[in-house]
């Protein structure tokens, strides 16, 4: 009886996926508002209501997945919110599934490790925290559900607005202020595009429901000016060069969790937006905005990876290795686009998924690595990598599971990072059948880029984890770090299974993203007949098995091993480092991560503003610095703001004190609004 | 039929592991011979490895897991990569688990976890070798990726069976690209393997070592295995450009005893004239000091961009 009552009322869930989402999206608020119930008190606000959270998480991540498995029909409903004549609109779709998928798999990660990591005395209190995470936790699922311009934007701007209150939590550092306030202007930027492009989508029909947008019908130039804005838009959120100033500063700023949120899913929500306008709504009608992504995507990736080699705190390394990541998505995208709008619609599904797997893929390891150097942090209250090394030793839990996560982002086989950059190469070499002379020529070119990128993030995560994880401490203190709790390790090891499940058996991803890709471009790449490999145009031209990796591998690992003991000994003396028999070795006769940027700096010195120190072969206390500097900054933000700089001066007489004034202001605007509505 | 594709699947493995130190030692005997030194006997490296494997292992006392599973790792990731690659029958099992481009991330695999585990004892040595190493790495992959993919347009897979199947079934394909594509791959090939002009398989001078700086901290069986590993790779690499270029005799499906010897005895054939072939490049040309190893590596890639470009230019004439 109880049973049958548990299969009915999971029925029921399973049959209305839209409500279900929605409740779970409703819960998360109410557990922000729990978490103010008492707000110093970390046993309740991280201890219950965080884990509670990641059990939403779990659950979001279950109905998302059994929605794309469950071949139901897109779900739509008029909620009775928002305002008169102006009711929110919700829709699920394929699209948005996916995108809650990560959302739900990575959030599950997360928010458990976040549950172990916040401690008193740290910021914010604990409640405070708890209120803006879960509800930036909701905002995002309410973005990926919007089906109308308003909600969209009105969860685009909670989103905004309660990140920013996570990254400045710990507000007394002036940094950290300077950080938020400029992510809190970019995103506004970002957003005023975004709402200019709905603009000019609506097409003069005044309906802001997605529905409408999808049925207007615009001019190539307007709908080319919407475009560009909803790229600019979005790609002010997602970090594109060169609107990714932002990204470096905020998310080494924010606590471990949080950066791990806003580059595991929030920069993801970005791609849903731009996924969302130009393939849904705008129906993909031109090949050169697909050139325009491209290229974009790719300077972005390599510009991403160059710089996070130079690195030396290490969240600032991953966060360029975000924008790196980023670009790779929509290198994805552009190619789709590309495709698509040249009628190849198999090779754009092949592109599109390539791009929706590598953003489900980054969300998992960047999540991961965020976290661990969080857990880094707390033992050793050091972020600066010249001040690491060693940590294998003290903390061999998230040394392994950190490995899982360098290994994946440095996309080797067998683990997930390889399956979508492989898929991304695939869908590079059908480019030169684009009907377009020399863009066909052109375009092979850039996969040479994607693999230098690809090969340039193994130099940097070699670096990332050879630094932190291995060699001889640089600091003394070092000896004493203290490994991650349980609360963390469950957390990481949920991301980092999810990073192998996706690695050895990728057909799980191609069934994930099979349905957006039909959606979106009217085709699926369907997985090999054979369950243990996949082939996405046909097993004679490129296949590839993450089963027979890990196995023959493992295999040749154990065999190897046994032989060697069998037929030899397994004898060992420890002795000292032998180093070439130099008679005395220190910690800092290791490579810092300045040498190991050096190569770097040397071949790629156009894209850097560099000031460098030499001590002098006579000075007593020598003192090597080398200053690495965005040239963006002075390039294009810097002007920007003197000339704002100057209006702002140029029109302060405005601001003369008198109330009367003000008023007199206050009523011209008036007159002046009257007369242009009527 | 399958049966018997998995008896030619594990005899052509048994067959690298088993062949891949007499092929050093057969570059090492060229190269000897070419430089007017007595040439150590073929079974040279046999013998390093038989005494290697029955030293005791002095192992730093700070050396983490990770140091003593990357040789087997090691090994094992050069094992799957022969398994992968058809020297002597195409019709294996296990090719269909990665075409080539994720041949490049097998490498790759291989690559990071020899740089890892030079970083974990933490000696000046070490770490130089290890930055060094992922240095070429990246340098190298655009260039190789770009052979592949000349020879995807050129046979319309990146599965090197298929390549070798297609190049069997049609020969007459000769086209100018696989002359860029194929000088490009063997700059690649001296470059990932540790040969002149990049590195000095032979050198004692600690500053100019790539290879051997990663190593130096192993002995014993753990060095056996990278050793081992080392020849498998450059073993592979020889396979991998034969396939390409030159994939003549490669027993093609359907094969039976008599076409598996014969593709045997040209493998060897082949192999012998490579490796006298590669004994003579490192034998005329100077090692580069390591900043000029990008301009090598750019040369390389340059070339096969090059035959990228004249394939595509002359297909378009001809499609015209």
């Amino acid at each position: 009886m109880n049973a049958h009552l548990w299969a009915n009322s999971l029925n029921s869930v399973l049959n209305h996926p839209l409500g279900s989402t929605l409740v779970i999206t409703v819960s998360w608020p109410v557990l922000a508002l729990a978490c103010l119930f008492r707000p110093h008190s970390v046993r309740y606000v991280a201890r219950f209501l965080f884990p509670l959270g990641a059990l939403l998480c779990v659950m979001m991540f279950l109905l998302a997945g059994a929605f794309l498995i469950s071949g139901h029909s897109p779900e739509s409903m008029t909620l009775p919110l928002g305002l008169p004549d102006l009711p929110f609109h919700v829709r699920l779709d394929a699209l948005s599934a996916f995108f809650l998928l990560i959302l739900g798999f990575a959030g599950a990660g997360i928010s458990t490790f976040a549950a172990g990591y916040f401690r008193s005395g740290e910021g914010t209190a604990p409640g405070l925290l708890g209120l803006h995470y879960h509800v930036f936790l909701a905002s995002m699922a309410v973005v990926m559900l919007a089906d109308d311009a308003y909600l969209f934007m009105v969860a685009w701007e909670t989103m905004a607005l309660s990140s920013y209150f996570l990254v400045t939590s710990q507000h007394r550092i002036p940094e950290i202020r300077r950080a938020g306030f400029l992510y809190l202007l970019m995103a506004h930027i970002g957003a005023v595009c975004i709402l200019l492009s709905f603009g000019v989508m609506q097409g003069g029909s005044w309906q802001f429901t997605f529905d409408a947008m999808r049925s207007a019908s615009l001019t190539p130039f307007w709908a080319t000016v919407a475009f560009t804005l909803a790229l600019l838009g979005f790609g002010a959120k997602a970090g594109l060069v060169p609107m990714h100033v932002w990204l470096p500063e905020a998310h080494p700023a924010a606590p471990s969790p949080v950066s791990a949120m806003m580059s595991g899913i929030m920069l993801k929500t970005a791609i849903y937006g731009l996924l969302r306008v130009t393939f849904d709504l705008l129906h993909v009608q031109f090949w050169q905005w697909g050139v325009a992504v491209l290229a974009l995507g790719l300077f972005s990736a390599l510009f991403g990876v160059i710089f996070a080699g130079v690195q030396t705190d290490m969240k600032r390394l991953l966060a360029y290795s975000s924008i790196e990541n980023v670009g790779l998505i929509f290198t994805g995208i552009g190619l789709s686009i590309l495709f698509a709008a040249s009628n190849l619609r198999l090779f754009a599904a092949l592109a599109l998924a390539a791009a929706l797997i590598h953003a489900l893929n980054h969300s998992l390891f960047k999540s991961m690595l965020f976290l661990a150097t969080g857990s880094v942090l707390h033992a050793t209250r050091q972020r600066s990598l010249g001040k690491l090394g060693g940590l294998i030793r003290s903390m061999p839990w998230v040394a392994a599971l950190a490995l899982v996560g360098t290994l994946a982002i440095a996309g080797l086989p067998p683990l997930n990072g390889f399956v979508s950059e492989w898929l991304l190469l695939q869908s590079f070499l059908y480019t030169p059948q684009l009907p377009h002379a020399f863009i066909n020529m052109l375009i092979p070119l850039g996969a040479a880029a994607l693999a230098l990128t690809v090969a340039l993030a193994a130099y940097v995560m070699v670096k990332f984890y050879g630094v932190i994880f291995l060699g001889q401490p640089r600091e003394a203190s070092l000896a004493h770090a203290h490994d991650a709790n349980w609360l963390e390790r469950i957390g990481l090891a949920w991301l980092a299974a999810g990073c192998i499940a996706i690695g050895v058996q990728p057909q799980l991803a191609l069934h994930a993203v099979g349905k957006s890709t039909g959606m979106l471009v009217g085709q699926t790449i369907a997985p090999d007949p054979s369950v243990w490999r996949i082939a996405p145009i046909a097993p004679e031209q490129a296949s590839y098995s993450g089963w027979i990796f890990l196995a023959v591998i493992l295999c040749t690992v154990a065999i190897t091993f046994l032989a060697v003991r069998l037929l030899a000994h397994g004898r060992i003396r420890k002795t000292v480092p032998w180093d070439c028999g130099y008679p005395w070795q220190t910690s800092r006769m290791q490579d810092t991560a300045e040498g190991f940027g050096q190569p770097i700096r040397h071949m790629f010195g156009a894209f850097f503003r560099m000031e460098r120190e030499l001590p002098a072969p006579t000075d007593l206390t020598p003192r090597y610095r080398v200053h690495v500097e965005d040239r963006f900054w002075r390039a294009l933000y810097q002007p920007i703001a003197t000339a704002v700089q100057r209006l702002a001066d140029a029109i302060s007489f405005l601001q003369g004190g008198r109330l009367a004034f003000y008023l007199l202001f206050s009523f011209l605007t008036l007159l002046g609004l009257l007369v242009f509505v009527l | 039929m399958r049966g018997i594709a998995f008896v030619w699947q594990f005899g052509e493995v048994i067959l690298a592991i088993a062949l891949a130190p007499l092929f050093s030692g057969w570059i090492a005997q060229c190269r000897a011979w070419m430089q007017n030194r007595t040439a150590p006997p073929l079974t040279q490296p046999y013998r390093m490895l038989r005494k290697l494997f029955n030293k005791d292992a002095a192992l730093a006392e700070n050396a983490s897991r990770l140091f003593r599973t990357a040789p087997y790792v090691l090994f094992g990731t050069m094992v799957l990569a022969a398994a992968i690659i058809p020297s002597v029958v195409t019709d294996l099992p296990f090719a269909r688990a990665a075409d080539s481009i994720a041949l490049i991330g097998l490498f790759a695999t291989a690559r990071v976890f020899q740089a890892l585990a030079a970083m974990d004892i933490g000696t000046a040595f070490g770490t130089l070798g290890a930055r060094r190493e992922m240095m070429i790495g990246f340098l190298a992959e655009p260039a190789m990726l770009m052979v592949f993919f000349n020879a995807f347009l050129l046979f319309g897979s990146t599965a090197l069976t298929s390549v070798v199947d297609n190049y069997a079934t049609h020969p007459s394909v000769i086209d100018p690209s696989v002359m860029f594509a194929a000088i490009a791959f063997v700059m690649v090939l001296l470059a990932e393997n540790a040969r002149i002009p990049i590195d000095n398989p032979a050198t004692h001078l600690e500053l100019t070592m790539i290879h051997e700086a990663m190593v130096l901290e192993y002995s014993a069986r753990h060095l056996a295995l990278i050793e081992w590993a080392s020849s498998l790779k450059i073993f592979n690499y020889a396979c991998i450009g034969l396939a390409l270029f030159l994939p003549w005799g490669i027993a093609i499906h359907g094969a039976h005893v008599g076409s598996v010897l014969f593709a045997l005895s040209a493998l060897l054939v082949k192999l012998a004239a490579c490796g006298a072939a590669l004994a003579l490049i490192e034998s005329v040309s100077a090692k580069l000091r390591i900043f000029r190893a990008p301009e090598f590596m750019a040369m390389a890639f340059l070339i096969a961009v090059l035959g990228l470009l004249v394939h595509l230019l002359l297909g378009a004439n001809t499609g015209a």
